[in-house]
């Protein structure tokens, strides 16, 4: 159907509202029928200091510290951070720093714990059973104490999002089940085994934000879980406001902004929250630690992760502890031998390629995947002349014009690349992904946002030294009139000597160039008469 | 005939004369009251640089180096810290040729005062044109490292050699992509250069 049709057919209410372009790749869901396993605690687990969006935690425990799971082990520095919390009993071996899922390969500073068998949990937070009769921002506290961050990968802390605000009351809240990306299957078996949990915790953020409105959105891929669901919401009480949206699999559907619009028809302004036309969009596993964190009183210390993979002998769905290195996962799962294997934290189409299998399992890790390495290495290596087909542009979800955008960062017309509105871009990957000519198009946007980031940070500092330069020019050339000045004044009481006139000409000149002579007037406290 | 033609002259003259002198008025008016104070193009020119105040272009800081630019006596590529990026914006600006940079900019550093040797002299914190090392006569220093520049002038008034040059750590919050590598994207990045190199 013609796109100007579908959007008026919108309009009038005839057709269900649908995001622009997206993709349809094959789905890999190899371990949708497996159910959660818990995985044995690893004898050493690694918690890095900043496992969310935003700045990094400071730790709070010494080497040979006893830490009990739960006890929080680093505190948060600065408003948007979390604290981060021992995901078991033991003693605290070393502090130093470790690699993470990160492109850069660089490390971060983490914990070491060594796990005593015991894992004995921290009980002083107490459980919040009447949390229909608690005040929101009590439980807006504990949902930042206890460490939650948004558990669908993108880990923005999930207190901040819990608000009511006068401005910009919340009239939906979404609940996003969609889980959009290829292979990824922690989301579905939560939702098939523990939907009532997940309905408890959608309660809380209901009450928190003060609307009775929910929906919950699931893709038609996944026809168990929303059953799940389904039958979970009616044995629930006082949620006959939430209905279930099962949606046609499509990817990047699970993307907040993308999603909203789907189901409400809205669209998020750009450079604008979802809490600004009335919605907040949770993931079903944050609504699960949410609803731990209130009703049990325990911090987050372990999550569902999809561990799966065309190279992988056994995919699974795994319960495992934060701080769990995945080569301890890949191992239980058949795996030891990671020559000509690709390791991919998170899922296929916006995870980072790991280059090796030496990392924790943080609040970020939904997946990890190990792909054969000549299926990637076709794909990314031979890159041909753009063909103008346009598919990129069809594909994207945003309305943005990727092969322009990306000619524009390859050749460092950032300018140009921002007035196409580049950080408008979510780098979902469908573009990269249709791309006949294999052009990587969203590693260009990156480079172009590293790049535009990294100039308005010099700007910045640029601005602050001037500012200090000129203060300091500004103070000599005060001092050193001063200092004229009051040599004059000696000058007029005592008697006159026909040498002073050199020597009092010679600072009336604030010349940069002089600055042996200016230094030595700043370093003398100078006496005011 | 003659006469006509004369007095057409004439009042050709006189209007066009009496036009000229209004607008001499009108202009002189206008640039007494829209009158600016010093030459907006430094500050522009200015805005660009990247305030080591270090020197390298041979001024000393970055004002004096925009203002001898501005006044057309000193060329675009002087600005080593600042990099091909700030001379082309430069050469943009004052819409001259851009040239070749003098010399490569090396990976940003960072002072650091060994401070069990400092003897507290106070040289170095005179030498700063940022103020970013604080201290007191016979105290130690130390350097503010968000604050300092990179621009060594504090290395060479120090008596006891206790300042070295350290390269500035790379975060990972500061981290930013590399172009992917791809033979496409070098081959981009070997054109650009040819360009570069004919210009």
């Amino acid at each position: 159907m013609p796109a100007m049709l579908r959007t008026l057919a919108q309009k009038m209410g005839l057709m269900a509202h649908s995001f622009r372009g997206g993709i349809h790749p094959d789905m890999h869901k190899l371990s949708a029928m497996n159910p959660i396993e818990n995985v044995a605690i690893s004898p050493v687990l690694i918690l890095p200091m900043k496992q969310h969006i935003g700045s990094v935690c400071s730790p709070l425990v010494k080497v040979g510290d006893h830490v009990l799971r739960g006890q929080k082990i680093a505190k948060s520095e600065g408003y948007l951070s979390v604290p981060v919390h021992a995901s078991t009993s033991g003693r605290v071996v070393k502090i130093e720093e470790h690699a993470i899922a990160h492109p850069s390969g660089m490390g971060m500073p983490s914990i070491f714990i060594e796990a005593d068998g015991d894992d004995r949990a921290d009980e002083s937070l107490e459980p919040i059973i009447d949390w229909q009769n608690t005040d929101p921002t009590l439980l807006r506290e504990r949902a930042r104490m206890c460490g939650l961050a948004g558990l669908g990968g993108a880990v923005f802390p999930t207190f901040i999002k819990l608000v009511q605000d006068k401005r910009f009351p919340i009239e939906t809240v979404i609940l996003n089940g969609i889980e959009c990306e290829p292979y990824l299957t922690n989301d579905h078996r939560l939702m098939v085994e523990q939907a009532s949990e997940i309905l408890d915790g959608m309660a809380i953020i209901m009450h928190m934000v003060g609307t009775s409105s929910g929906i919950i959105a699931i893709e038609d891929n996944k026809a168990d879980a929303a059953q799940a669901m389904q039958e979970a919401l009616n044995s629930k009480d006082g949620m006959d406001d939430v209905r279930i949206e099962v949606l046609p699999t499509r990817y990047p559907q699970g993307s907040e902004k993308q999603l909203i619009y789907t189901l409400t028809g809205r669209e998020v302004p750009a450079g604008k929250l979802p809490m600004h036309i009335g919605v907040l969009c949770q993931n079903v596993g944050t609504s699960k630690a949410l609803r731990d964190a209130v009703m049990l009183g325990q911090p987050l210390t372990e999550r569902i992760v999809t561990i799966s993979g065309d190279a992988l002998p056994q995919p699974a769905n795994l319960r495992v502890r934060l701080g769990t290195p995945i080569r301890s996962l890949f191992a239980r799962q058949g795996l030891e031998d990671f020559n000509h294997i690709q390791i991919v934290h998170g899922g296929p189409m916006m995870g980072e390629r790991l280059s090796h299998p030496d990392i924790p399992v943080i609040k970020s890790t939904s997946g990890i995947l190990a792909l054969s390495k000549q299926a990637i290495d076709a794909a990314h290596t031979v890159e041909n002349p753009c063909i103008r087909c346009g598919h990129c542009s069809e594909a994207c979800p945003v309305s943005l014009v990727p092969n322009l955008l990306a000619d524009f960062c390859r050749s460092d017309q950032l300018e140009k690349a921002e007035d196409y509105q580049l950080f408008d871009c979510i780098e979902c990957g469908a573009c990269s992904y249709v791309c006949p000519s294999n052009i990587p198009l969203v590693h260009y946007f990156r480079y172009g946002k590293g790049q535009i980031a990294l100039a308005r940070r010099e700007q910045v500092f640029a601005e602050a030294s001037r500012q200090r330069s000129e203060g300091r020019d500004a103070r000599i050339e005060r001092e050193l009139a001063e200092k004229a000045a009051r040599r004059s004044r000696v000058r007029k009481t005592h008697a006159p000597k026909p040498v002073a006139d050199a020597s009092a000409n010679k600072p009336a000149t604030p010349d940069v160039t002089a600055s042996d002579n200016a230094v030595e007037n700043t370093a003398k406290p100078e006496e005011k008469s | 005939m003659m006469m006509e033609s004369m007095s057409g002259l004439l009042y050709a003259l006189a209007s066009l004369g009496a036009f000229a002198l209004c607008a001499g008025i009108v202009l002189a008016i206008a640039q007494k009251i829209f009158h600016i104070e010093g030459d907006p193009m430094i500050d522009n020119i200015d805005a660009l640089l990247p305030q080591t105040q270090c020197g390298q272009c041979g001024f000393p800081g970055c004002k004096p180096y925009a203002t001898a630019v501005a006044g057309s006596e000193a060329e675009v590529n002087h600005c080593v810290p600042g990099g091909e990026r700030t001379m082309l914006q430069i050469a943009n600006l004052m819409g001259v040729e851009p040239k070749e940079l003098d010399e490569e900019a090396s990976a940003p550093m960072l002072a650091f005062v060994r401070e069990d040797e400092c003897i507290g002299c106070t040289l170095c914190i005179k030498a700063c044109p940022v103020d970013a090392i604080i201290g007191a006569p016979k105290q130690y220093h130390t350097v503010i490292a968000d604050h300092c520049t990179g621009c060594t002038l504090c290395v060479e008034p120090c008596p006891v050699d206790c300042i070295d040059m350290l390269v500035k750590p790379e975060l990972i919050e500061h981290w930013a992509w590399p172009l992917p590598d791809t033979k496409r994207s070098q081959l981009g990045h070997e054109r650009r250069e040819q360009h570069a190199g004919h210009a």
